[in-house]
């Protein structure tokens, strides 16, 4: 039996910076979808970079951002006494630059699905568009958020290259699933990489069997 | 109570089209608004409830200024005592129907009792359908939640953005009587826009029409419907008269109803939801009216009314001449061939007959 420790370290990161996410991600994708500013383009890109930039590089671009030596890293130890890289804390906020998309354009999707329309209906029902927000688009794109959850949920859990450039292996602390499954091949302990390798292949895939499920079941109902 | 007034001075452009209007409406009853689809109707609605914002200009309502330019008022659409029916409907599809209206009860701060939920629900007939879900309604019972949903906003003004158009006939005839019950029940000024003269003839008190983004003429219905013709293109097919009468009675034999129109009687198809004695109102198509100099014996034709013959219009149609007839309380026009009204030698003055092929009733 491998140690389960890395399990709940990469449970426990994708909890957070899901839950983190949800709170930045929501009014971003709520300004893109809504925006007719020409800055849309630019700020839609600068989100979606995670998706196509190798993993090492943002990795290498985060390291240097949260190191001690930096501005940031130390303003953070100055503030709390410790360091970013190669801690949990490095890591969620590492996790939330490299996750943000997969939690922004599901919602930017459903947000965009339902249209001003709606919006204005609301806002003809008397209700301000903070009101009209949480009790009309929020509802009407529950969809869209349990997507977003679920990918960022998931995505986070599988990370490897930008956690092994910010976190580093260290049990207990960086060492989550994907780094000690790359460990256990290394040290030649195939059956414990199989069993983790294999949990989380079947997790993912229980995940978006059940996505696709909802999503289906859902669609039916609308149409 | 006078009647409160609706100052609509609106500097509006969006993209190529400008909407330019400087009009007071008196909020009273119901003020269609009628034009050709691009004429500005939908958008004169959006700006006056906030939906889009005008260049320049000012919206108020009695006292309570929405919008001034100047003054750099704007009131978000929000909060503004304005109830919207869209043509769409736009029900809330992540609530029932009781949901939806519940939306609209629980936001509505001003004079909530004015009347009831309750009485709402009755008189729009809605009990059946309140825990439904919206995307299980048809055309036109969503139309009829959604107007429940804007009424129960107990708004100081209804706006109604072609809320039948999206409708069939069959369905648009469903939905017209829970209008008038809503309206003679509530009472809200109302501005109703459409480009189905049937339905401005069958709702109106008065009638703006808009052409072009530009108010072409504002007035009483009959007045409007007397004077359409002239800013109507002359190939508008709808070209006619209004005429109100009181129906006589039914012929169950053969189904027939009579209607009196300020001494003459004109027969139409029966319609026997009409109450004998009640009051309706009657479009004569020009192209409906023909012209006889004699009392024509052998025809058809049922409706036959002496007449005199007033005056001679060309028509922007060579071959074609609109001509009025006086009859004994009320008018008729029809649109003749240049070459009929030379071959009968029509002059005004003289005494002939009209022939009306067909009447409709502007209820439908």
């Amino acid at each position: 039996m491998p140690d389960l420790s890395p399990v709940w370290l990469s449970v426990a990161l994708a909890a957070i910076t899901t839950m983190l996410l949800l709170v930045i991600g929501t009014p971003l994708a709520w300004w893109l979808s809504q925006t007719r500013s020409r800055l849309r383009p630019v700020i839609e890109a600068v989100t979606a970079l995670p998706l196509v930039l190798p993993p090492t590089v943002l990795g290498f671009y985060l390291l240097i951002l949260l190191s001690p030596t930096s501005a940031f890293g130390g303003f953070w130890i100055d503030l709390t006494g410790d360091t970013l890289t190669f801690s949990f804390t490095g890591l969620v906020l590492a996790s939330i630059i490299y996750s943000l998309p997969f939690m922004v354009q599901p919602l930017v999707s459903a947000f965009e699905a339902n249209g001003r329309n709606v919006m204005e209906a609301a806002a003809s029902l008397r209700a301000s568009p903070l009101d009209a927000f949480f009790r009309v688009a929020v509802p009407l794109s529950a969809r869209g958020f349990v997507t977003a959850m679920v990918l960022t949920f998931t995505h986070t859990l599988g990370e490897f290259g930008v956690v092994l450039m910010v976190g580093g292996n260290i049990p207990g602390e960086t060492r989550v699933v994907s780094i000690a499954i790359y460990e256990h091949v290394e040290t030649l302990q195939y059956a414990d990489a199989h069993m983790l390798s294999a949990g989380l292949l079947t997790f993912a895939l229980l995940v978006l069997v059940a996505v696709y499920a909802l999503n289906r079941r859902s669609a039916v109902r609308v149409g | 109570m006078s009647a409160e007034v609706l100052r609509l001075k609106i500097d509006l452009k969006l993209g190529d089209f400008a909407l330019s209007v400087d009009e007071a409406v008196s909020a009273a009853g119901v003020t269609a608004v009628f034009g050709p689809s691009g004429s500005g109707k939908s958008s004169l609605l959006r700006a006056i409830a906030g939906f889009e914002t005008p260049q320049a200009g000012c919206v108020s309502l009695g006292s309570e200024t929405w919008f001034d330019g100047e003054r750099r008022i704007a009131k978000p659409p929000h909060a503004r005592p304005v109830g919207f029916l869209f043509q769409d409907a736009r029900l809330f599809s992540h609530l029932d129907v009781a949901g939806n209206l519940a939306f609209a009860e629980c936001r509505s701060r001003s004079a909530s009792d004015s009347f009831e939920a309750e009485e709402l629900i009755d008189i729009l007939d809605l009990a059946a359908l309140l825990n439904r879900r919206v995307e299980h309604l048809s055309g036109g019972e969503r139309q009829r939640v959604a107007l429940a949903r804007t009424l129960l906003t107990r708004p100081k003004l209804l706006l109604l953005d072609e809320p039948l158009s999206a409708l069939d006939q069959a369905r648009k005839s469903e939905i017209l009587p829970y209008l008038d019950r809503a309206q003679a029940r509530f009472d809200i000024p109302t501005l109703y826009v459409s480009h189905d003269l049937d339905e401005v003839a069958h709702i109106a008190d008065r009638v703006l029409v808009l052409a072009g983004g530009q108010v072409a003429m504002q007035g009483g219905t009959f007045e409007v419907f007397e004077r359409l013709d002239l800013i109507l293109p002359d190939g508008f097919d709808d070209r006619g008269v209004l005429v109100e009468g009181r129906v006589i009675d039914h012929d169950a034999r053969l189904h027939v109803t009579h209607v009196d129109i300020g001494g003459d009687v004109l027969t139409m198809p029966r319609a026997e939801h009409l109450q004998v004695g009640a009051k309706v109102r009657l479009r004569i198509r020009a192209r409906d009216v023909a012209v006889a100099t004699r009392r024509p014996d052998a025809i058809s034709i049922r409706n036959v009314l002496a007449g005199k013959l007033i005056d001679l219009k060309p028509t922007d149609r060579l071959a074609e001449v609109d001509v009025r007839i006086r009859l004994r309380g009320s008018e008729v026009k029809a649109t003749l061939t240049q070459a009929a009204v030379q071959e009968l030698a029509l002059a005004p003055g003289m005494d002939v007959w009209a022939l009306v092929k067909s009447v409709r009733l502007a209820v439908t």
